[in-house]
């Protein structure tokens, strides 16, 4: 357990920097992990990470990253359905640094 | 994991969701299990039928709601989702009360399935 | 297929459960679900009926633990667990359940 400062208000994340309670997202806290990742958002990651937690929202679960893919494909066009595209925004991995990002759990089935 | 024959994998889930830990489990252990390209079909009976009840609202007991994640199985290919209609009469139930689209099927269609697997975990 | 059950059926279903959908084939009985195959118990009657479609085995080591002695239901056999390994060979599957 470790805490992070953003915005003069503490947010608590685990060992591996994810939040621990995905409730108190906001996008500033989205910006602060990003700069621990060192990804800079543009529109791009922010159509993803909106996608992610739009995804988390309906199902309850952070999406393997096939799953994810797939569904991006389906949503925001088939150019962007590719993990060339999704590892081209997050480089290690669009599950598990996107996901960090958008203040979601690591996915299930994450292997 | 691309090669390798393909199997055919069943879940039995028997239990109701959250007096204990076995709901959910199983579906942690499927969605894993999605990521292998098997073949897997997931059987509900007895109790285990309750962890598909629509309007499931988990907030007083302080426990994770899971079940949509089972609208979540789709994505994964997993479209294979079978109920066992005696234990869904049984619970006063019917297919409309269910929040994902399944297969309902009598109990020797169900245990003709069983022995078709390759392989069968019980939850 | 071999079905393995562990719970007494007189205080837990898996085993009419496992003989109501099950299709034909062996049934082990092991720890608690050696009861099911006593002389006199309240499910006898179930278990002897299904005895036509089920090869029914209790696990020697699990009944001698529970002193169930010659109180075995006829046609029900006892294996040990060399017995066990071997039904679980000559099936192609196997479902344990819970």
């Amino acid at each position: 357990m470790a805490n992070i400062e953003v915005g003069g208000k503490s947010y608590e994340t685990d060992e591996e920097g994810y939040l621990v309670n995905l409730a108190e997202w906001n996008p500033e806290v989205g910006v602060y992990l990003a700069g621990t990742e060192s990804v800079d958002l543009t529109d791009q990651h922010w159509e993803v990470i909106n996608f992610l937690r739009e995804y988390f929202e309906e199902y309850q679960i952070a999406p393997a990253v096939r799953v994810l893919t797939k569904a991006i494909g389906k949503k925001l066009g088939p150019e962007k359905g590719t993990s060339e595209y999704l590892y081209g925004l997050f480089p290690y991995g669009p599950g598990k640094q996107a996901c960090k990002i958008a203040g979601l759990p690591k996915p299930t089935g994450c292997v | 994991m691309s090669e390798g024959a393909v199997k055919k994998f069943m879940f039995v889930n028997r239990k109701a969701p959250y007096g204990t830990i076995y709901a959910l489990e199983s579906l942690e252990v499927v969605l894993i299990t999605a990521a292998f390209d098997q073949d897997v079909s997931l059987v509900f009976m007895d109790d285990g039928v309750y962890q598909l009840k629509k309007g499931q609202q988990t907030k007083g007991i302080e426990t994770k709601n899971f079940s949509p994640t089972y609208r979540a199985l789709e994505g994964y290919d997993i479209e294979k989702l079978y109920v066992e209609k005696e234990s869904l009469e049984a619970r006063g139930l019917s297919e409309d009360d269910l929040l994902v689209d399944v297969t309902v099927l009598g109990r020797a269609e169900m245990g003709a399935l069983m022995n078709e697997q390759d392989v069968v975990l019980s939850f | 297929m071999l079905h393995i059950i562990n719970k007494s059926p007189l205080s837990n279903d898996s085993l009419g459960s496992c003989l109501r959908v099950a299709a034909p084939g062996d049934i082990l009985l092991t720890e608690d679900a050696v009861y099911a195959a006593t002389v006199g118990n309240a499910f006898e009657g179930k278990l002897r009926e299904a005895m036509g479609r089920f090869k029914v085995y209790v696990l020697q080591a699990d009944w001698d633990a529970r002193g169930l002695g010659d109180r075995r239901i006829e046609g029900v056999s006892a294996v040990d667990h060399g017995g066990f390994v071997d039904l679980t060979i000559s099936n192609n599957c196997c479902q344990s359940w819970l």
